[in-house]
């Protein structure tokens, strides 16, 4: 593969006893406002962990550290045993509304794109790209609309031409940011149930997600946090009217039933106080 | 019917005729192609900035000279280089918005530059050729540069077609694929200065931003992916440009202006036909 052109990287091989990410004392600020204090944890492959926070938690912020577009202040990020710059493994699906639906671009265009990092510079796609891109494509239900220009699909068809990225990308980590955001129910369900499958398939997903329904009833494990870190591990665990508190504060409401723990949520605004202020 | 043929035919009987429509063609393709990143990524500003800060060299490049133009394309291009890397570094390190920051360098480089003309004798002409570009004068060995350069513009946005489409789409994906993100920013950057000192003679510095824009805009409107946008970009400028040259030569307009002005007028019809379309489909009753 012909990678050797100035400027341009090569990848990093993955560690076979490391964990797919292990995130330790990570701290970051922008400014002079901290963004993330104290971050650590770590991710076993093929898991699927949701990250709960209000609004400015960092929870972008943390994103773009692991995916390495952020640089931290303080700790350190480890994928598959090496820091995130060099790696072209890890797929970031930003939030839909920061992306710019009028470009003139197909659906398949957009698929295609995640195979530059493999294709290499000053070479074209070949047959084998054409072909990862629309079984990526079909993967996500999207084949029948890969020539349609981006504009025209709906909101769950354009966060799951992201997934089909990702595939193409032949990502080994995915970070979503809020994916579920202005979608209704069948939508979410759909995008749910791929990001299982992809689970099953060794794919380590985190997710950005306001919604502690979805967090609680579809992932294996939640990592909650607002600036500092409250807690991580399986909802039934790690959901308790403290930690809810320290998260969410005055936005959240939690009633102790026989049968759980009722979390009752505000949609908007920011979260409480973070936990060491 | 054999007066049709002769009035079409007449004006490219003279060389400076053809001459003329060759480098309107060069530079209408140079700036589609370029012109497409530039709609598409919102640099309008930063190119019309560009074309208007490669005066002063060119100023320069003139009174060294003595007021040879065969050395001035050299100028130009040293200056334009030198000048979108200057403006790479300035709008990163800005503390004010990008584009005052770049408002308040090109405009003082450009004053420099009329400044600088302003001191020989008979500037009016000189800087008229400059502003508003003099096609109908460039030579065969201008003809050949702009040939040349027009044509390392479209081979390198072929070479890197897929590197420049994903910087523009989505810088983040770029970051992730660890892409050399500023490179290859500089590297279009740069493209875009080239193609101004190629467009140079066509249009001029103050038309520069219509020949970038306007087609670009045009073919964005009828198509739905970016080689088409291109391709279709290309065509407009040549026909605009054909035009353009007949109206020059029996209306006696200057030419520049005379390009310029069909690249608009392509615009405006594209634009009324689209909306039309487009009324109509979301007005038709759903099935």
């Amino acid at each position: 593969m012909s990678r050797h052109l100035p400027f341009f990287s090569e990848h990093a091989d993955h560690e076979a006893a490391a964990d797919a990410l292990t995130v330790s004392g990570l701290c970051h600020h922008y400014g002079n406002r901290p963004s993330l204090k104290d971050v650590t944890f770590s991710i076993n492959r093929g898991e699927r962990v949701a990250v709960v926070g209000p609004n400015g938690a960092g929870k972008s912020t943390l994103f773009q550290l692991i995916a390495g577009i952020l640089e931290p202040d303080a700790g350190t990020i480890s994928i598959y045993g090496h820091r995130p710059a060099r790696h072209f493994c890890i797929a970031y699906v930003v939030q839909r509304s920061q992306v710019d639906w009028s470009f003139p671009v197909t659906v398949s265009d957009v698929v295609m794109m995640g195979r530059a990092g493999e294709i290499g510079p000053l070479r074209r796609p070949g047959r084998t790209d054409r072909e990862k891109v629309d079984r990526s494509l079909a993967d996500v239900g999207l084949y029948e609309l890969r020539n349609r220009r981006i504009r025209e699909l709906s909101g769950g068809q354009q966060q799951r031409m992201f997934i089909a990225r990702a595939l193409a990308q032949e990502a080994t980590l995915m970070l979503m940011d809020e994916p579920f955001n202005g979608l209704d129910f069948q939508s979410q369900r759909a995008i749910l149930d791929i990001i299982d499958t992809l689970g099953e398939r060794g794919v380590t997903i985190l997710v950005a997600t306001h919604d502690l329904d979805i967090a609680a009833r579809r992932f294996e494990r939640v990592l909650l946090l607002n600036t500092g870190m409250i807690g991580i591990g399986p909802a039934a665990e790690l959901f308790t009217a403290g930690r809810i508190q320290a998260a969410f504060g005055q936005h959240s409401h939690t009633i102790q039933l026989d049968d759980g723990l009722l979390i009752v949520q505000d949609s908007c605004c920011s979260g409480g106080n973070p936990p060491d202020a | 019917m054999h007066e049709l043929i002769h009035w079409l035919l007449e004006p490219f009987q003279y060389t400076f005729m053809l001459r003329a429509l060759a480098a309107v063609w060069i530079a209408g393709c140079a700036c589609s192609v370029i012109g497409a990143y530039v709609v598409l990524r919102g640099m309008a500003f930063l190119g019309d900035a560009l074309a208007h800060a490669i005066l002063p060299g060119i100023a320069v490049g003139y009174l060294v000279s003595g007021g040879l133009t065969s050395g001035l394309f050299w100028w130009g291009m040293g200056t334009a280089i030198a000048a979108s890397l200057g403006i790479g570094t300035v709008s990163r390190k800005s503390r004010l918005k990008k584009d005052t920051t770049i408002g308040i360098f090109l405009a003082g480089l450009f004053a420099l530059g009329i400044a600088l003309i302003s001191t020989l004798r008979d500037y009016a002409v000189d800087l008229s050729h400059l502003l508003f570009g003099n096609v109908l004068s460039v030579s065969g060995y201008d003809l050949g540069l702009m040939a040349g350069f027009g044509l390392l513009v479209l081979v390198a946005v072929g070479l890197f077609y897929k590197e420049f489409l994903i910087i523009s789409f989505d810088p983040v994906l770029a970051r992730t694929l660890r892409l050399p993100v500023r490179v290859l920013e500089s590297a279009l950057l740069i493209l875009l200065a080239i193609t101004i000192v190629v467009s140079l003679q066509a249009v001029g510095i103050a038309l520069m931003l219509a020949l970038l824009v306007t087609p670009a805009a045009t073919a964005y409107l009828v198509t739905r992916r970016l080689p088409a946008m291109m391709a279709v970009a290309c065509l407009s400028t040549t026909l605009s440009g054909i035009l353009g040259l007949y109206l020059s030569f029996y209306a006696s307009v200057a030419a520049g202006p005379a390009v310029v002005l069909v690249c608009t007028m392509f615009f405006i019809i594209t634009y009324l036909a689209t909306s039309l379309r487009r009324r109509r489909t979301e007005s038709a009753p759903v099935p």
